[in-house]
């Protein structure tokens, strides 16, 4: 009954975690010498902190490393763009257009200097948080983007706040009912909802409540000018689909993470103190369950943010996944180029955060030795 | 006096699910009887697979996995636990009946400090308040001779050792005044010196609380120190059961009287140790974050003969075969084997240095592919060292299962169809397959029952006079010392503390660490325990 779950997840997490506590001073080393320059001269200020205090040590290497990853996204955001075929300017001006047209609006577009020169121009932009101007509508990047990833949060928002909780409550219920009918038919009912693409699952929630009852607001579409109420209702099936797709991971990730630790020998102790099955399952398997699930709840935070282009699309919300495809069609380049940067950053640091949460959950780094 | 406990007809199934067939009722433990009065002891004892734990969790009225209690009863108090539903069954445990793990370290929840979880059941059950239960706590820790009591509670499980984590768990179940304690080998999974007191800290708290138990290990020199009486068990059926003096001298049963007098193997030394195969000359080792954990360690081992290596576990005793098989480069010192020197990492020796030097594991399970029959296992070195294949290969897997004393017909069979003294046997087979001038054998039986353990080292002794292999055996047992070897290494913390020949190195003067371990083996005779720590007492008192 309980001796066949997963493998010991959260037990490799654990000590893994731990494990690389003494590692951390080489790699955090390794970030300092090709990052930023921190105490260079002091090469046992490393060794003397993961030893002292594992958590700071480990977190600020998680921190070191997402800035390290987000700098080498942005190398290869640029190149992949950088290697694309086609042109803007022959994009713009149509096959007719003469050299010299063409050479006029790549030197106004500053598309005629090296592409080192422009790199680290747009990447000193960037972090001031100026991405240029868009080469179609002239305007300025950022201020459009604003509004857009304002769009886009506000929905991934709402998505998030009723997935994460029903997922995980869902994920409990279904360890106290283990294999009997609550159980199968949460499982079920689920894995309907993953395996259905999210494009289908978004026509039929219009078909059934927009269209046949009548009761849901389409196209999604949001205005400046609407209240909060009718921007509410204008979101309810974007987010009704959005919660769907990603409830089943998450949902099966908490029971999966709780099955496995209910297995331990821990579990057993407090079955043989005579305790409840809930307060079991809140005290003493969940604390322990925890490293596993916020993982996977922020992966799928990141893909509410990042992945949700075809949901978007389908409800014609204006959101960063749309403004993303119309400007990978007309080639405009610093769109394009900012989108991918600000889906990276946001993918990288909810990881990030993911993972100094699960640092922080784990006792033997939180009380060291 | 009325029994506390009174266990009458038990019958405990449990549903395997064989692949490829249909699910099957075993029957794990039949016509068990037994009571246990208020304040007394009582000790279960049998080999793994004897029922031993199964039946010691009826008291609770728990199944662990899929085993089900199926008939008989089990009165506390007159009131039968199988009786009560669930919510009835609740009460009773963790407030009457509570238990103590074999390993307190993964019964302990890593989440939580020490302190709320000792207090837990006694809150949970409403035996008493928390500030009650906090000054109980601190009486306990006391009691059990924890270090700084005061602030022990608020460790967290990792942060303290396994012996002060098996006194916890022993507090834990003190805590709410039960009248029975469930002990389910507290001490098995401890070093002995650091057994001897949580065994004394045990007795002691019994003794304090007036607390009646079940003491459930596989060590018959454990329970004399322990109990009143003593139910011997085998193959889930009651074989003896009698007071601890009628079991320790004069048992009635064959079964029991072999494991009285298992300790039967003995082998005089050589006399003569000068022909030597192995020179370990002053080596230091340690792993990449600095912490050395062996240092200046030289010793030598004389072909045809046995050299033990004993030691608690983290002082550096397998650390020292990983370095003579190459698998981790000293920092410092040499190893020579046969007059030569050998590389220092496993990459820079040539085959026949590697075929020389074999090794057997502690978990014969784990050293195993699953997924290979035997003949896959013990032809692997016949192949790769001589180049056999086809019949002779099989011929040749044919000898060496005879050799230790299995037979031909076990060469189809899987690892998982083969019992732990079996799986024992096949990796010796394996070690030996190689013609190796020396084994390295890393605590080959301290997982294994005593009487199957007995057989691997007869085996062991009995291949040595057949084919003159030197063994390194690694063990923390020292009556396997005394039983096998010819010279004795004494390991602690990383050094080496005495080495010489047997007869030196177990005969007095002792140096204080050898002193404790020799003092610290359980002896089968009622009332060791308290002679030791009489001992113990008398020697600090004099200092």
């Amino acid at each position: 009954m309980t001796g066949n779950g997963p493998a010991h997840g959260p037990e490799l997490t654990a000590t893994a975690a731990a494990g690389e506590a003494p590692q951390s001073a080489g790699v955090a080393g390794s970030v300092a010498s090709t990052g930023a320059p921190v105490d260079e001269g002091t090469p046992s200020f490393w060794a003397k902190l993961s030893k002292s205090s594992p958590l700071v040590a480990l977190i600020l290497q998680r921190l070191a490393l997402s800035v390290a990853l987000l700098f080498a996204v942005s190398l290869m955001i640029f190149g992949g763009v950088e290697a694309l075929p086609g042109d803007f300017a022959t994009t713009y001006l149509g096959q007719s257009a003469t050299p010299q047209a063409i050479e006029n609006i790549r030197k106004d577009l500053g598309l005629d200097q090296p592409a080192t020169t422009r790199y680290f121009k747009w990447l000193g932009g960037a972090i001031q948080g100026d991405f240029g101007n868009s080469w179609a509508s002239k305007n300025s990047v950022s201020e459009q983007i604003g509004k857009r990833l304002g769009n886009s949060l506000f929905l991934a928002f709402f998505a998030a706040i009723i997935s994460v909780p029903l997922a995980v409550g869902l994920g409990m219920l279904a360890v106290q009912y283990r294999n009997r009918m609550p159980d199968k038919i949460i499982n079920v009912i689920s894995l309907a909802a993953i395996s259905l693409p999210e494009f289908f699952v978004g026509y039929l929630l219009i078909l059934f409540f927009a269209v046949q009852m009548g009761v849901a607001t389409f196209p999604a579409t949001v205005y400046d000018s609407m209240t909060i109420g009718q921007r509410l209702s204008a979101i309810a099936l974007p987010t009704a689909t959005l919660v769907l797709v990603v409830l089943a991971h998450m949902m099966r990730m908490t029971r999966a993470a709780i099955l496995n630790v209910m297995s331990s020998a821990y579990v057993e102790t407090a079955e043989l103190k005579g305790l409840s099955s809930l307060r079991i399952i809140a005290r003493h398997a969940a604390p322990n369950a925890v490293a596993p699930v916020i993982n996977v709840i922020a992966l799928n935070l990141a893909y509410l943010v990042v992945g949700v282009v075809v949901v978007e699309v389908v409800f014609v919300y204006p959101g960063m996944g749309q403004y993303m495809v119309d400007a990978v069609t007309v080639r405009d380049m610093p769109v394009v180029q900012a989108c991918g940067l600000i889906f990276a950053a946001f993918y990288i640091f909810l990881n990030m955060f993911a993972d100094i949460l699960a640092i922080v959950a784990n006792p033997r780094l939180r009380h060291p030795r | 006096m009325p029994d506390l406990l009174s266990v009458r007809n038990l019958k405990i199934e449990a549903t395997s699910y064989p692949p490829g067939e249909p699910p099957k009722t075993v029957t794990l433990v039949e016509g068990v009887n037994f009571d246990v009065q208020k304040g007394k002891v009582l000790g279960l004892i049998g080999e793994s697979g004897a029922g031993k734990s199964t039946i010691g969790l009826t008291a609770l009225a728990y199944g662990r996995g899929g085993v089900r209690i199926t008939g008989g009863e089990v009165k506390l108090n007159g009131e039968d636990l199988l009786k009560l539903g669930p919510a009835g069954i609740r009460k009773v445990r963790g407030c009457k009946v509570c238990y103590v793990a074999q390993s307190a370290a993964a019964a302990f929840n890593p989440a939580h400090r020490l302190g709320e979880q000792v207090i837990e059941a006694s809150l949970k059950h409403g035996v008493m308040g928390r500030a009650e239960a906090e000054k109980r706590a601190l009486y306990l820790f006391k009691v059990l001779g924890l270090p700084s009591p005061e602030t022990f509670g608020q460790r967290y499980p990792h942060q303290v050792s396994g012996g002060q984590l098996q006194r916890a768990m022993t507090a834990m179940a003190l805590c709410p005044n039960p009248e029975l304690i469930v002990f389910d080998e507290p001490t098995t999974a401890l070093d002995v010196t650091t057994q001897i007191d949580v065994l004394a800290a045990i007795k002691h708290a019994i003794e304090e609380t007036h607390t009646a138990a079940l003491y459930i290990t596989h060590d018959l020199a454990v329970v004399a120190q322990i109990t009143d009486d003593i139910l011997v068990l085998r193959h889930g059926k009651m074989v003896e059961y009698g007071s601890v003096k009628q079991i320790i001298e004069a048992p009635t049963q064959d079964y029991t009287r072999a494991l009285v007098n298992v300790r039967g193997t003995k082998r005089e030394e050589a006399p003569d140790q000068s022909d030597t195969l192995l020179k370990v000359d002053n080596i230091t080792a340690g792993y990449s974050n600095g912490f050395k954990v062996l240092q200046n360690v030289s010793l030598h081992l004389p072909k045809g003969q046995t050299l033990a290596v004993v030691g608690e576990s983290g002082s550096g005793k397998s650390t020292l075969a990983r370095v003579i098989t190459g698998l981790l480069p000293p920092q410092e010192g040499t190893i020579s084997f046969d007059g030569t020197p050998l590389p220092r990492a496993l990459k820079g020796r040539t085959n026949d240095q590697l075929r020389r030097i074999q090794m057997i594991y502690q978990m014969a399970d784990t050293a195993m592919n699953p997924r290979q029959t035997v003949r896959d296992i013990i032809g692997r070195p016949l192949t790769f060292y001589y180049g056999l294949r086809g019949a002779r290969k099989t011929e040749r897997v044919k000898e060496l299962l005879e050799q230790i004393e299995m037979g031909g017909r076990f060469a189809d069979r899987y690892p998982a169809e083969l019992s732990g003294g079996q799986k024992q046997r096949v990796a010796i087979a394996r070690a030996l397959a190689a013609q190796p001038e020396l084994i390295l054998c890393d605590e080959p039986t301290s997982a294994l029952d005593p009487l199957v353990a007995e057989g691997i080292l007869k085996l062991l002794l009995k291949l040595q006079d057949e084919t003159h292999v030197s063994y390194m055996f690694i063990t923390h047992d020292i009556a396997i010392v005394r039983a096998i070897a010819d010279s004795v290494a004494v390991m602690h913390r990383g050094r080496l503390v005495r080495f010489g020949p047997k007869s030196k190195v177990l005969s007095p003067p002792f140096d204080d660490y050898t002193d404790l371990l020799l003092k610290s083996v359980p002896e089968m005779e009622i009332g060791w325990l308290e002679k030791v720590l009489t001992t113990r007492r008398m020697e600090s008192a004099g200092n």
